[in-house]
């Protein structure tokens, strides 16, 4: 009976529910969301190392293990990569930052294509010459380019060469000569991706290479990948932790303020029921399963939301962000919704718990 | 056998720096199954009487029994019980829970008592005389006012209750409804043996009453 006398509680005002549900579901979005876009990420800059098909590679010292990092290493060390056994190919790879999460690509083509089997080009093909560039689909998309179109970066305007397949660890690629020179980086490279005559002596090479190279991070492939996690984003934890306090002081102020109305507007109701013998845990059981109804809907909501974050983000900006829907975040969202919102209504319902059915009863 | 017994009851309100005595002394018999009417004029002290018998409020002094539970000695926690288990209340303004349906404003009483199941025969026998059981799934605002207190009135009686409280219950009804309500108190009153308390300004409506007392400067006095 109290079950249907909160649905029809909520029935009664259903703008009120649906808008406190809906800013409920906003806080479980923003989790998600965030949540998402860092495991997203991870998975993207993941599935784009992979694309490269190294077996390892060596990163300039000092540099993030999930950060594309900068032109900081000697091209020097190249060659000695070049020489140790196994190794059949070795590439300079050279990142140039151009402001946000975005990046330009310095690739020797024929190498970098020979170690992953070429690119798979949807149109066009590569640069041709210094003013060219190649983009991956998702960048074309995002910045409504195709072959042909001109693109401004580094203070300079490129022709859009080739179109290809993301995948292949950057989205802007350019000779990498060409951008050592733009970025007055000359003989500097950012990493090397190093191939073997056999997968099975990467552990050994490594070995090898840590010995000349102690201070370079040498990464098996797949170890690497394993290290695109949030966990190993310190920065992003601490602002999913800023998310989820904000979610959960959101959730407080919607139920709060929601449930707070409530009980003023139905203060005479509360007295009838006072007057029909419902003790104060009666009217607190309830608001509270008010609450939690409101709670599990904005929940529900938040979720889907989420899924409109995704659309959004891989219609309008699919090469800057990558957004997840990460599942085992879906029960945690629900559960801090769900605490912040038991946290929101416990004022207004001790209140009206505590409210004198006379009072109650003569208010109009 | 009284089923509500009062000897010097008092109750004091403060207002501003002055004490108002709103009763000043009551005591008072009701036989269980009777049927009787509190009449006198406004600020006589009757609605008090009422919400200190229906444990809305505590008296300040004097003696309450109830069905043989003192009230004085109650805490809130007491005097909810009290409302749960010995006093139906059938308020002028009827007092209906807008959002529920009649059935679930009749079942929510039941709820709150903790009575499960299916109705008794008894209970089926006052829907049919109060005239209400075409009207099970209307909401409050899609019935006339004769017809809320009519559900009003079931609702008091549904957990059968040691005694039904009645403040002013034709108030906001015309004459025909009044007629209506009251001859419904008095033949429940009459079939059931449910002893009713009813406070009223109307001379009219008391005359429905076995017996009327009347409210004077919060003391009774035989009509």
């Amino acid at each position: 009976m109290v079950y249907k006398l909160v649905y029809e509680n909520l029935k009664h005002r259903p703008v009120r529910t649906l808008l406190s549900a809906l800013a409920i579901g906003l806080g479980v979005t923003m989790m998600l969301t965030l949540v998402g876009l860092g495991e997203g990420m991870m998975e993207d800059q993941a599935t784009r190392a992979r694309g490269v098909g190294a077996d390892l590679v060596v990163r300039a010292p000092g540099s993030s293990v999930v950060g594309m990092g900068s032109l900081s290493m000697n091209q020097r060390i190249l060659d000695y990569v070049r020489s140790q056994p196994h190794v059949v190919l070795a590439t300079p790879i050279g990142v140039h930052s151009t402001g946000g999460v975005s990046s330009i690509m310095g690739v020797n083509f024929e190498e970098f294509s020979a170690m992953g089997g070429g690119f798979k080009f949807r149109e066009g093909g590569k640069f041709a010459d210094q003013g060219e560039v190649i983009i991956d689909d998702l960048y074309a998309r995002e910045k409504h380019l195709k072959v042909g179109s001109k693109l401004n970066t580094m203070n300079r305007d490129w022709r859009v060469a080739g179109v290809f397949a993301s995948g292949k660890l950057g989205r802007v690629m350019i000779p990498l000569t060409l951008l050592q020179e733009l970025a007055s980086a000359n003989a500097k490279i950012t990493m090397i991706y190093v191939k073997l005559d056999d997968s099975s002596q990467t552990q050994a090479v490594i070995d090898g290479l840590k010995k000349q190279l102690p201070e370079y991070p040498i990464y098996a492939m797949e170890e690497l990948i394993k290290q695109f996690s949030v966990s190993n984003l310190p920065e992003l934890k601490a602002f999913i932790g800023v998310v989820v306090a904000l979610s959960v002081l959101f959730g407080f102020l919607v139920v709060f303020l929601a449930m707070y109305t409530a009980v003023l507007e139905r203060t005479r109701e509360i007295g009838i029921l006072k007057a029909l013998g419902a003790g104060p845990g009666y009217v607190l059981g309830i608001l509270l399963r008010e609450t939690v109804l409101l709670a599990v809907i904005g929940s529900a909501a938040g979720i889907l939301m989420s899924y409109g974050t995704r659309w959004l983000i891989s219609t309008f900006i699919p090469a800057s962000f990558v957004q997840a829907i990460v599942y085992s975040w879906w029960p945690i969202a629900a559960a801090i919704t769900l605490g912040s919102a038991v946290l929101g209504v416990l004022y207004p319902a001790l209140k009206a718990a505590k409210q004198d059915a006379l009072d109650s009863l003569s208010y109009d | 056998m009284a089923i509500i017994e009062i000897q010097n009851l008092r109750k004091t309100f403060r207002s501003g720096d002055v004490d108002v005595h709103a009763l000043a002394g009551v005591d008072l018999r009701v036989k269980k199954g009777e049927f009787l009417a509190v009449v006198g004029k406004s600020g006589s002290g009757k609605s008090t009487l009422f919400h200190v018998l229906g444990g809305l409020t505590p008296p300040t002094s004097g003696t309450v029994k109830i069905d043989g539970k003192e009230l004085t000695a109650m805490d809130e926690t007491g005097r909810t019980r009290l409302r749960r288990e010995s006093v139906g209340f059938v308020f002028q303004k009827y007092n209906l829970l807008p959002t529920l349906t009649v059935r679930d404003n009749l079942e929510i009483a039941r709820d709150i008592s903790g009575v499960k199941g299916p109705w008794g025969a008894q209970f089926l026998d006052v829907i049919r005389i109060l005239g209400i059981e075409e009207k099970m799934e209307r909401k409050p605002r899609q019935l006339s006012g004769g017809e809320q207190q009519r559900v009003a009135i079931a609702r008091a009686i549904v957990n059968q209750p040691a005694i039904l409280l009645a403040d002013e219950p034709t108030g906001n009804l015309d004459t025909e409804n009044s007629d209506l309500v009251l001859g419904l108190l008095q033949h429940l009153n009459k079939k059931f043996g449910q002893t009713v308390l009813m406070i009223t300004h109307d001379p009219e409506a008391a005359a429905f009453a076995d017996r009327t007392v009347q409210m004077r400067d919060g003391l009774l006095h035989s009509a």
